[in-house]
This record gives C-alpha cells, sequence and structure tokens, in this order.
C-alpha cells in the first residue's frame, strides 16, 4: 500500500516537474503569437518559419544544435551552482575566460592529433573557468562575501581583460587585422559530421558531459553533500558535511563547465577569440537551467529548445519580418512563469492541498476513518 | 606637468558629473528596492527600458522632457512587473531580475522595427541642453566646474539630498529601513508590509528609467539598442560602496564617473594606460569594497527573502 502511495507520490512530481515548464512554454508562445499578431506581422506564417527554420530540414536542426551547444554548458553551469544554494550568475564571464585561454591553447601545440588536441583545449578552457570562480567561491567562504555582485563584477572584468589581451596594443593580438587571436590549430577545429549540415560533435560532448554531470551531483556522494548543502545549509553542516569544501567545489566545477563552453564555442564555431564574441550566452544559460527544471536531463532538452527558438527567430524574421529580438521577450516570459511557479498545475495543486486539508481534518474528527485509511 | 594639467581639468569635474549622472539614478534607484528587502538585479533592464521610453516619446512629441517623464514611466512598469513576481508570486528575485534584464534587451528592437524600419537606434532626437546657473556659472574655476551642467544632473544631486531626508528622516523612510530588516515586526505594528514593498520597488523603477533617459535625450541624442551598457551593474555596484544609503551612493557613484571621464580624457590626451584597465576599475574597487577592507557593506537583513503572511 505505501510503496504504491510512494510510486504514485513519484508519478506526480515527475509529472509536475515536467508541466511546469511546458505550461511556460506554451504560455509564452501564445503571447508571442499575440505579440506578433499586434506588430501586424502574420502569425501562421511566422510562427511556422520558426518552426521550419529550426527543425524543418536536416541543415537548420543540425543549426539549432550548434546554437544550443553553449547554452547547454552554461545551464548546466547554472543548475550545478543552483542545487548547491549558489547563484553563479556568472557563467558569461568564466565562459569568456574558458574561451580565450581555450583559444591560446588551440593555438600552441600544432601537430598534436586532434583526439588528443581537442580535449586539452576543452580542459583548458574547464581550468580557466574554475579559477575565474574560484576567486568568488573562496571569498564567500572565507569573508561571507555574498557571490552574486562579485560574479557580475567578474563579467565585466573578464570582458574588459580579455578586450584588452586581443586589443591593438594586447599581447594576443598577433597581426590580426579583427581585435581576435590568430585562428586555432585545424586539428582542433570541430568538423560538420554529415554534409549539408553545420552540425558537429559539440553538442554530443556535451550530452555527455551532461551525463557525467548527473552522475556527480545524483550518484555520488560528494554530489550528495553538495545538493545537501543546497538545500539545507544548516542542516548540512549539522550532519558533518564540509559545507565550505562544498561550496568550492560545486562554484569550481560550475566555472568549469562555463569555461568548456566557452572553449567550445571558440573549435565549433569560431575558430578564434573575438573580443566581445558572447551575445548573453551565461544569461541564457540561466533561463535554459530554470525551464530545465536545473536537473542536467532537462537542461539537454530546454538547451535543445532554445537553440531551435533562436534559429528559427532568423528566419521568421526574414520570411515572417518578425523582429528576431522577439525570441529574447520569449525568454524573459519563460523566465518569469518558471520562477514564479505560475503554471495550471500550481494552481491546480494549490486546490488539491486545500481539499486534502480539508478531509484530513475532518478524518481528525473521525478516528476510524483514519484507521481505515492507513 | 603640464600633461597633468591638461587632464586634471575643471571639464573633467563636469565630465565626471555628467558620467556619475545615470549611476546617480541607478544606484539610488537600487537603494529604494533593497532597503525594502527586494533585491534588484534589474535595473539594468529598467534603466534600458527608461532610455527607450525617453527615445520613443521625444521622437513621437519633439520634448525630451516628455520623454523623459516617459522613460521614467515605462522604468516603472518593469519595476512593477518586478514587484509582483519578487512579492505576490515570491519568485527568486535575482532571478527574476535576469529576467527582466534579458526582456528589456528584446523589447526595443522589435518595437523600432515596427514603428520605423531599423530595430538598432532613432534618428537624432530634441536633448536636453545643459543650463548655465546664474551666479555660480560666472565663479572662475568652480563655475566651470560646477555652473553649466545638464538639468538632470542638478536633478540628479537634488535627488540625492530628498530620498536621504525621505530615508533616514521621514516615518514613511523608517517603516521602509524596518521593512527591510525586519518585515514580520512591522507587520505585527500594522504596517502594510507588501504595500511599502510595491511602493518601493516602483519607485526604484521610476528612478532607474529616468537614469536611462539621461543616456538618450541628454548623452547621446538617440537611443540605441543595449546603449546602457552595463551601467545598471556599475549602479547596483554603486550602491553597494555606497552601503545602501543616498549619499554613499553619491560618493560611489562620482568615483565610477570619475574613472569613466578620466579614462576618456587620456584616451583623448594619448596617454598609454590601456582604457579597458581604467574601466574595470569600478569593479575591482567594489569586490574589494565588498570584502570589507573599505569597511564593510553590510545588506539590509532582510534582502531578498519574500515576505510571507500568516
Amino acid at each position: 500500500m505505501s510503496k504504491n502511495k510512494n510510486l504514485r507520490k513519484k508519478a506526480y512530481e515527475v509529472l509536475g516537474d515536467l508541466l511546469d515548464p511546458v505550461t511556460a512554454i506554451i504560455i509564452a508562445l501564445t503571447l508571442g503569437g499575440i505579440i506578433i499578431a499586434l506588430l501586424g506581422d502574420d502569425v501562421s506564417i511566422a510562427l511556422s518559419a520558426l518552426f521550419k527554420g529550426s527543425v524543418g530540414n536536416l541543415r537548420n536542426f543540425g543549426q539549432s544544435l550548434l546554437s544550443a551547444t553553449p547554452l547547454l554548458f552554461t545551464g548546466l553551469s547554472f543548475s550545478v551552482a543552483y542545487r548547491s544554494g549558489l547563484f553563479n550568475i556568472g557563467a558569461e564571464g568564466q565562459l569568456y575566460m574558458g574561451a580565450i585561454v581555450g583559444a591560446i591553447v588551440g593555438t600552441l601545440f600544432s601537430g598534436l592529433p586532434g583526439i588528443i588536441y581537442i580535449p586539452l583545449v576543452l580542459l583548458s578552457g574547464a581550468v580557466a573557468g574554475a579559477l575565474w570562480a574560484f576567486l568568488p567561491a573562496i571569498l564567500k567562504v572565507r569573508l561571507g562575501v555574498h557571490e552574486v555582485i562579485n560574479v557580475i563584477m567578474l563579467n565585466k572584468i573578464a570582458l574588459y581583460l580579455t578586450n584588452w589581451l586581443v586589443s591593438g596594443k594586447g599581447p594576443f593580438r598577433l597581426g590580426s587585422v579583427q581585435p581576435a587571436t590568430p585562428f586555432v590549430d585545424d586539428a582542433v577545429r570541430l568538423k560538420a559530421l554529415f554534409p549539408g549540415t553545420p552540425m558537429n560533435i559539440g553538442y554530443l560532448i556535451g550530452i555527455f558531459i551532461a551525463f557525467n554531470v548527473f552522475m556527480l551531483m545524483w550518484k555520488t556522494k560528494s554530489g550528495y553533500k553538495m545538493r545537501a548543502v543546497g538545500l539545507n545549509r544548516n542542516a548540512a553542516e549539522f550532519a558533518g558535511i564540509n559545507v565550505s569544501r562544498s561550496v568550492l567545489t560545486a562554484f569550481m566545477l560550475s566555472g568549469a563547465l562555463a569555461g568548456i563552453g566557452g572553449a567550445m564555442e571558440i573549435i565549433s564555431v569560431y575558430g578564434r577569440f573575438y573580443a566581445g564574441f558572447s551575445p548573453g550566452y551565461g544569461f541564457e544559460g540561466i533561463a535554459v537551467s530554470l525551464l530545465g527544471n536545473n536537473h542536467p536531463i532537462g537542461i539537454v532538452i530546454s538547451s535543445f529548445l532554445f537553440g531551435a527558438l533562436k534559429t528559427g527567430a532568423m528566419k521568421m524574421q526574414i520570411i515572417a519580418g518578425t523582429n528576431v529580438n522577439l525570441v529574447k521577450v520569449l525568454q524573459a516570459l519563460i523566465i518569469f512563469f518558471v520562477a514564479g511557479r505560475w503554471s495550471i498545475l500550481s494552481l491546480l495543486q494549490k486546490q488539491v492541498d486545500k481539499f486534502r486539508a480539508f478531509r484530513k481534518r475532518r478524518e481528525a474528527q473521525d478516528p476510524a476513518g483514519e484507521e481505515n485509511n492507513l | 606637468m603640464s600633461m597633468l594639467l591638461n587632464i586634471f581639468t575643471p571639464a573633467l569635474a563636469a565630465g565626471t558629473l555628467g558620467m556619475a549622472t545615470p549611476l546617480i539614478f541607478g544606484s539610488i534607484s537600487g537603494t529604494f528596492s533593497e532597503r525594502t528587502g527586494v533585491i534588484n538585479l534589474g535595473i539594468e533592464g529598467m534603466m534600458l527600458m527608461g532610455a527607450f521610453g525617453a527615445g520613443m516619446a521625444t521622437l513621437i512629441t519633439g520634448n525630451p522632457w516628455i520623454g523623459v517623464l516617459f522613460g521614467g514611466l515605462l522604468g516603472a512598469v518593469m519595476g512593477l512587473i518586478h514587484a509582483v513576481m519578487c512579492i505576490k508570486f515570491r519568485a527568486n528575485q535575482s532571478v527574476v531580475g535576469v529576467g527582466i534584464n534579458i526582456m528589456a534587451a528584446g523589447i526595443p528592437a522589435i518595437i523600432l522595427q515596427f514603428y520605423w524600419g531599423n530595430p538598432g537606434r532613432t534618428p537624432m532626437l530634441e536633448s536636453i541642453e545643459n543650463i548655465s546657473v546664474p551666479l555660480l556659472s560666472r565663479i572662475p574655476v568652480l563655475g566651470d566646474m560646477f555652473g553649466k551642467l545638464n538639468p538632470l544632473t542638478y536633478l540628479a544631486l537634488l535627488l540625492v539630498l530628498v530620498s536621504h531626508i525621505i530615508i533616514f528622516k521621514t516615518p514613511f523612510g523608517l517603516r521602509m529601513r524596518a521593512v527591510g530588516h525586519h518585515p514580520k515586526a512591522v507587520d505585527t505594528v500594522g504596517v502594510n508590509v507588501f504595500r511599502i514593498r510595491y511602493i518601493c520597488v516602483v519607485t526604484s523603477g521610476f528612478l532607474a528609467g529616468i537614469g536611462g533617459s539621461y543616456l538618450a535625450v541628454a548623452q547621446l541624442s538617440m537611443f540605441v539598442n543595449g546603449m546602457t551598457a552595463g551601467r545598471g551593474f556599475v549602479a547596483l555596484a554603486a550602491m553597494i560602496f555606497g552601503k545602501w544609503t543616498p549619499l554613499g551612493c553619491l560618493g560611489a557613484a562620482l568615483l565610477f564617473g570619475f574613472s569613466d571621464a578620466l579614462q576618456m580624457t587620456l584616451q583623448a590626451q594619448g596617454v598609454p594606460i590601456p582604457s579597458d584597465f581604467l574601466l574595470m576599475v569600478p569593479y575591482i574597487l567594489t569586490m574589494i569594497a565588498l570584502a570589507g577592507l573599505v569597511g564593510k557593506a553590510v545588506a539590509p537583513a532582510s534582502n531578498g527573502k519574500p515576505y510571507i503572511k500568516n
């Protein structure tokens, strides 16, 4: 009986986790449709362009995966921190540091085979991101400084620092006409997997890393500790968990994931580090993570959704004339709905809770009924 | 020596005040919100919407002052969204702030393209010109420094004074601070916590909107997409640096404005310090301030915690 109940509870939970984001997407898309109509564009043409432009054929599908890749990494980055009770909106800066270090390492060792070189570049990006996250982490652990402002500051510092590194007088410009590093070695560039689509192994590596994040956070002791700290810091401390260590680990892991995302973007899309190349991947990662319920599996799905939205929006702008920035508004709406737990299911849940409380009160007056229920 | 004289001119002081103006509005905006316990990471977006509103209204009416008012109102609308999400739906305040920023980055381009076909910027606008204060502008050095500034800069200085009085010398200010510190206690004595939070977060949006308007109708005479360029975050830093007090905000905003103005002067003079390093200064200073090396920065106790009335 109780096992059955647990199973049912679990099923409700999974359903709830799934329904919240799905309703958020439906509401956001509906509002998006209303906005398109208000702008005087044809809603059906715009939405079908959005759909076809993102998953309509293999080429667009591959492009969607390409756009989704950095978001997968910044989403994972945010989720690891969030699950551990940290608010890391510093993925943007960590991504920049990972990208520039990855780009430089990618030019240093020409002659290495790709199978060794690509992991090396990604690893160097991870180290750079982790080190950039170490500073706010240690300031939080040692001095109790809240991480949010520090990472915002570090985002800006990373931007200016990398701007300078590839500026006219910077050390890494090396004769390039544009504010950028030289191109990375050909062996590290990710090649298209099939002809006719830009899809490369970037997203697959992302899924592999997401799987590892899942194993680490849900199947190992240190992952359990990090999540315990995230759920209740005091309880975790009383249970004998070294909170400082967990915070440091989680923060640096979060930074490392963003750093890999940066290095990946360099070897997958740009081939070199451009000053200010990120259009806000770090911030979009927050929306991706929240929509994916801060869970690796959810993030794999939601990052693809966001990548598809971005790719489809380009097509939508060309065909229906609706500005591509509509996607940002949709992203913001999704953030609001998910963050506010503002969905049909949660509203229903409230009614159910009310009814349960009512029944409980009635059962308390009738002990026999309670016994039957056991 | 002559180089130093070329750099440290009265114009540098005037430039500092000019660069500090949006930061003063922004940081006092943050103070209003966070003093009542609502974290406002959305200042950047509220400023951007303010700049956009000011640009559009000026474009349509031709009067930049109506533009400023409309910019403030649009900022207030963003503030209201922030308030409803944070207070009524008790969403994570930092997350909502990030959402506000993303939304504000998207809306202007859509409407601009709809309205006149160019999603990137408005045409040149009527702008608010600098004014000379009658007596002050005649005094030799001081006049060049403080006598001929933008009316919005004077308004910002006035705002510092007024908000200092509101927050620290009036019963409403006492309630504000108490709500941010211990909402339950305030609720117990019969003050409506939610009402005070709503008022202050919407005010916060309004002020941020005015700060953004300055960029569009005073500094640049047009609205350009993403023109706040992180000033909202600098304003947030100024608020922390100023320890959530209007006078502190003024000091921090002037410091950051100075490093901005200095950076531009140095570049104009061809001094070989990379401008990127000077641009980093406010952010590094803020981190040092937060680490407690320049006096501990302590946030209002209930900052970030939604209030649940039972």
